[in-house]
């Protein structure tokens, strides 16, 4: 319905929508982008001294490790969440008894906060009392489970809890999907002869490829944004062994006051968002048009 | 809390009932065959995945209550699978009434208070302006109102580090920062994106003709909004209100940057009672805190089900 | 009762010209039908008068009155959906006098009107109900009777009857008409379904492509359509075509077909002949011979589908003779009846 008289009560409802779009998203993000040209310390200063801080961002030895921390991370929870929540629906999906029971439980943990995770994994993967310790109680001396202590494993801990946390959620999306499926493509296919397995790899899973990019979507930004998780369970340690990019920016923020660099990092995170949401744009805006 | 949105197959999530199975129930004479189906290798294999995948998704939920309730030295001697064998509510006190989050050692009821006092007009605000944003962007279009909403959305999938600091320099030049009005402001700001998306996609479910009708009948902006659409909007209040409740109650780090000393959310208090105590770690008393934590999400998770996972394929994800 | 008036109408969407250039003048009190395919612009034509779609250029009157910048409450319309469109959390008596109350109309005349509406729709008893209680019938009577208080002076239907089942729909055409024959209001009703048109129109306005075809009564669409769309769309089974020319002596020649044409234009040329299943008649005798593809009982009557060379022809029996596929009969066309069609642009030729 197309109004050309000018309404005035539609646009002023809206002004609030209007001022936070204008000002809290696109005003502070310019406005990070522009600290992060200047030389800015505790405060904001005038001070334009071009990509400085950038220069000194990629010098800095903390910040690479935690940009190479969230590439690892992203791969292994990204990875693991899809296949463990697709195998958990396809498993749900084979009408089994106490389907709702099942979901309830996969999904639970998505309801606790990235800092209840943390934590309780944390306690989980204390070496000595957490679980290592149960399992040797069992009897099996000799196992020892540190890697929450360990340099350069500790992030997998973090995976574990992450994962833990998130497949639920990708299993209820995966599973909506594939109930979304028509179910006559399974009666043709058992027509033809087809076992199941081979009906989900080849038929299903590439009708599921909307359901997919959603569920990738998710995963993508949730990795960029990684930080509660971190904090709860190891505090970016041991060390800065767990150092992940949005610690850092958080950390010379409001710590070590170099607002500059903070900023760099900050609109350094912008890059892999847009890079993500510029083909899902692009997409959306060729669908409308046809 | 940001939380990024899922925009594709939102439309068509919408649509889709709640997941519950889309086949037609058997005929009663397969209903029976399919009761006293073979337990062939296949399904003892599935279900001794399922099984399996449900004892590793509830083992931390067991470990944190069976916890709670030992005693330190039963903690001491190990066993962090084993039941209780001197069963003690003692944790659970410290951690509500004893416990030292910072300066104080009040427990960790100040922070549930706290949390409370944040996020129910965190709720309502975030709710009302969502369903009128999502209302005008439905019915009426205003001019400029899709490039703002495309901002939004893009917003939302941004990390809070980008706009963190301009806000918290607005805040203080404003005298507001660390204070209540402040962080159910930053929420606000970070639930828009989520809460207008759900309304307008609501709202786009609904006929056109509803709205012409009312039109015909002399409605304007606002009388169709509380006298027709807003009645009906019921079943996604539910739905928005449970997504926000979660998301501001298990929210740490606007809590932590924007509510100041006096207002700190219970997540916030969690993370200073188990991370930055000095001595022995009381697991016991900090497993206790973790679950007083987590227990109104949870206990909303368990009592609403089916409204959680249309929130979730409705495309409101937490991040 | 008012009169409406389209002048020089264009409306643009979404980039695309919808209506172009239409005058239409809607005389008071009559029932004019839209009559078209999907996607020929009839329902964005009755949305514009409406005033619910904005035109780009042109003029809309009502009742002698410019209505081209009018709100839809001003206009003096009152307007029935496709889907019903009542408040779902309104009771039949809220729904009914929602526009009432916004209008700040006195209490008593309010249920004046009401009841008025509900007495002559037969809703006396369900006034208090909500729509999701009633069937769909009993909702379109709801919508209509919401159109109705409005004691408007013209009122729109857009396809109201397309979401019920045959025999409803039936039964609600003919209340319709007998509404139409009670009020006397103008009303502007669309529709896609040919039944609809010719047993409600006054007038019938068949339109295809955002233009208007031809505007005249359900008989003169019917029996003299102006244009090869007009006379392919109205009639069911749909009209045969055959290619062919005059001979100058007025004679037609298409195919296998010949026929002598006693109103036939002068002159010698290719032309399009048009028959209806109506003006074939089997008869042993007939002049022309074809083979029964198909035959189809309707009931009260047959569809005899007969192939004549290479053309697939229908016609219609009234009598109980019995047809087998792949008998040859005899069979003769009503040369009074036919229509000539312009092969190149499609129009009448001829009277």
């Amino acid at each position: 319905m197309s109004l050309r008289r000018f309404q005035c009560a539609p646009h002023l409802a809206i002004l609030p929508m209007a001022l936070v779009a204008i000002v809290a998203y696109l005003g502070a993000a310019l406005w990070t982008l522009r600290i992060s040209l200047t030389g800015s310390r505790t405060f904001p200063s005038g001070r334009f001294i071009g990509l400085a801080q950038y220069q000194r961002l990629f010098d800095n030895e903390r910040w690479m490790l935690s940009l190479h921390n969230l590439a690892l991370y992203g791969v292994l929870f990204i990875g693991a969440c899809l296949l463990i929540g697709f195998l958990l629906a396809v498993f749900i999906d084979q009408r089994v008894r106490g389907e709702g029971l099942f979901r309830t439980i996969f999904l639970y943990p998505y309801a606790m906060s990235f800092v209840a995770t943390g934590l309780v994994w944390q306690w989980l993967l204390t070496p000595g009392d957490g679980i290592d310790g149960a399992v040797r109680a069992l009897g099996f001396p000799g196992v020892r489970f540190d890697w929450i202590v360990q340099q350069d494993m500790v992030m997998y801990t973090i995976v574990i809890a992450t994962v833990w946390q998130a497949s639920g959620l990708v299993m209820a999306l995966m599973l909506a999907g594939l109930r979304g499926v028509d179910p006559d493509i399974w009666k043709a296919a058992r027509l033809d002869g087809i076992p199941a397995w081979r009906v989900y790899t080849r038929i299903v899973l590439p009708m599921l490829w909307p359901t997919v990019a959603t569920v990738l979507l998710l995963l993508s930004t949730a990795v960029v944004k990684l930080y509660d998780a971190v904090v709860a369970m190891t505090q970016g340690g041991p060390g800065t062994a767990s150092e992940v990019p949005t610690k850092f920016i958080m950390d010379h923020l409001f710590l070590r006051s170099n607002v500059g660099l903070a900023s760099a990092g900050a609109v350094v995170l912008l890059v892999p968002v847009l890079a993500l949401l510029a083909p899902y744009a692009y997409a959306r805006s060729r669908k409308e048009a046809a | 809390m940001t939380p990024p949105i899922a925009q594709p197959v939102i439309e068509s999530m919408m649509e889709q009932p709640p997941p519950l199975p889309l086949r037609l129930p058997p005929p009663a004479r397969a209903r029976q065959r399919s009761r006293r189906r073979r337990l062939t290798p296949a399904r003892i294999g599935i279900y001794a995945f399922l099984l399996m995948a449900a004892a590793f998704f509830l083992l931390p939920l067991y470990v944190m209550i069976v916890t709670s309730f030992k005693p330190m030295d039963e903690i001491r001697q190990g066993g962090i699978l084993a039941l209780p064998h001197a069963f003690t509510l003692a944790p659970w006190r410290q951690a509500w009434s004893g416990v030292c989050t910072g300066a104080a050692c009040e427990g960790i009821r100040g922070g549930f208070w706290n949390s409370v006092w944040i996020t129910l007009p965190s709720t309502i605000l975030p709710i009302l302006i969502g369903a009128v944003n999502g209302y005008a962007l439905s019915f009426w279009r205003p001019r400029g109102a899709r490039l703002l909403f495309g901002i939004l959305l893009a917003g939302a999938f941004v990390p809070v580090q980008v706009m963190i600091y301009p806000l918290v320099r607005v805040m203080a030049l404003a005298g507001i920062f660390g204070s209540l009005p402040a962080i159910v402001l930053v929420h606000l700001v970070f639930a828009m994106p989520v809460m207008t998306l759900l309304f307008r996609n609501y709202y786009a479910g609904l006929p056109d003709e509803l709205f012409q009708a009312a039109r015909i009948d002399g409605g304007g902006f606002w009388r169709i909004f509380l006298q027709v659409m807003l009645p009906m909007s019921l079943p996604i209040i539910v739905v928005a209100a449970i997504m926000q409740v979660t998301g501001v109650w298990n929210d740490y780090i606007l809590g932590l940057v924007f509510a100041g000393r006096d207002n700190l959310p219970m997540t916030v208090e969690l993370n200073n009672v188990i991370n930055t105590t000095t001595g022995t770690r009381q697991y016991n008393v900090n497993m206790a805190a973790t679950i007083l934590t987590a227990l109104l999400p949870l206990a909303l998770y368990f009592l609403s089900g089916r409204w959680f996972v249309r929130g979730i394929a409705a495309g409101a994800v937490k991040g | 009762m008012a009169n409406v008036h389209l002048h020089k109408l264009c409306i643009r969407l979404g980039g695309k010209d919808i209506i172009r250039e239409l005058d239409l003048q809607v005389a008071a009190g009559e029932f004019l039908v839209l009559l078209g395919p999907s996607g020929c612009g009839k329902s964005t034509l009755l949305h514009s008068i409406a005033g619910l779609v904005d035109m780009d250029s042109g003029a809309i009157e009502i009742g002698g009155r410019d209505m081209s910048d009018a709100d839809p409450s001003e206009r003096g319309i009152g307007m029935v959906f496709q889907s019903y469109a009542l408040y779902p959390t309104m009771t039949v008596e809220a729904n009914m006098s929602f526009g009432l109350r916004i209008a700040g109309t006195p209490k008593a005349e309010i249920r004046r009107r009401v009841a008025r509406a509900a007495e002559m729709l037969q809703l006396d008893a369900l006034l208090g109900r909500k729509p999701a209680q009633l069937s769909g019938g009993q909702r379109q009577r709801v919508a209509i009777g919401r159109a109705l208080v409005r004691e408007a002076q013209v009122f729109l239907f857009d396809e109201p009857l397309s979401n019920l089942d045959a025999k409803l729909r039936a039964e609600l055409r003919r209340e319709l008409k007998l509404l139409h024959q009670t009020l006397g209001s103008t009303m502007i009703y669309v529709t896609h379904d040919q039944v609809e048109a010719m047993t409600l129109a006054s007038r019938i306005v068949v339109m295809d492509k955002g233009a208007i075809q031809q505007i005249g009564t359900p008989a003169e669409v019917y029996e003299r359509p102006a244009n090869r769309f007009v006379a392919g769309f109205l009639g069911a089974p749909a009209m045969t075509f055959i290619d062919g020319a005059l001979d100058g002596a007025g004679r037609f020649v298409g195919g296998p077909i010949s026929l002598a044409l006693p109103a036939a234009p002068a002159g010698a040329g290719p032309v399009v002949l048009g028959v209806r299943p109506e003006q074939v008649e089997i008869r042993a005798d007939g002049p022309l011979q074809g083979e029964v593809t198909l035959v189809e009982p309707m009931g009260n009557h047959q569809v005899v589908w007969l192939r004549c060379g290479a053309l697939a022809m229908s016609a219609l029996v009234h009598d109980g003779r019995v047809f087998a596929p792949g008998q040859v009969l005899g069979f003769a066309i009503d040369a009074a009846r036919v229509s000539l069609f312009d092969p190149a642009d499609g129009r009448r030729l001829g009277a």
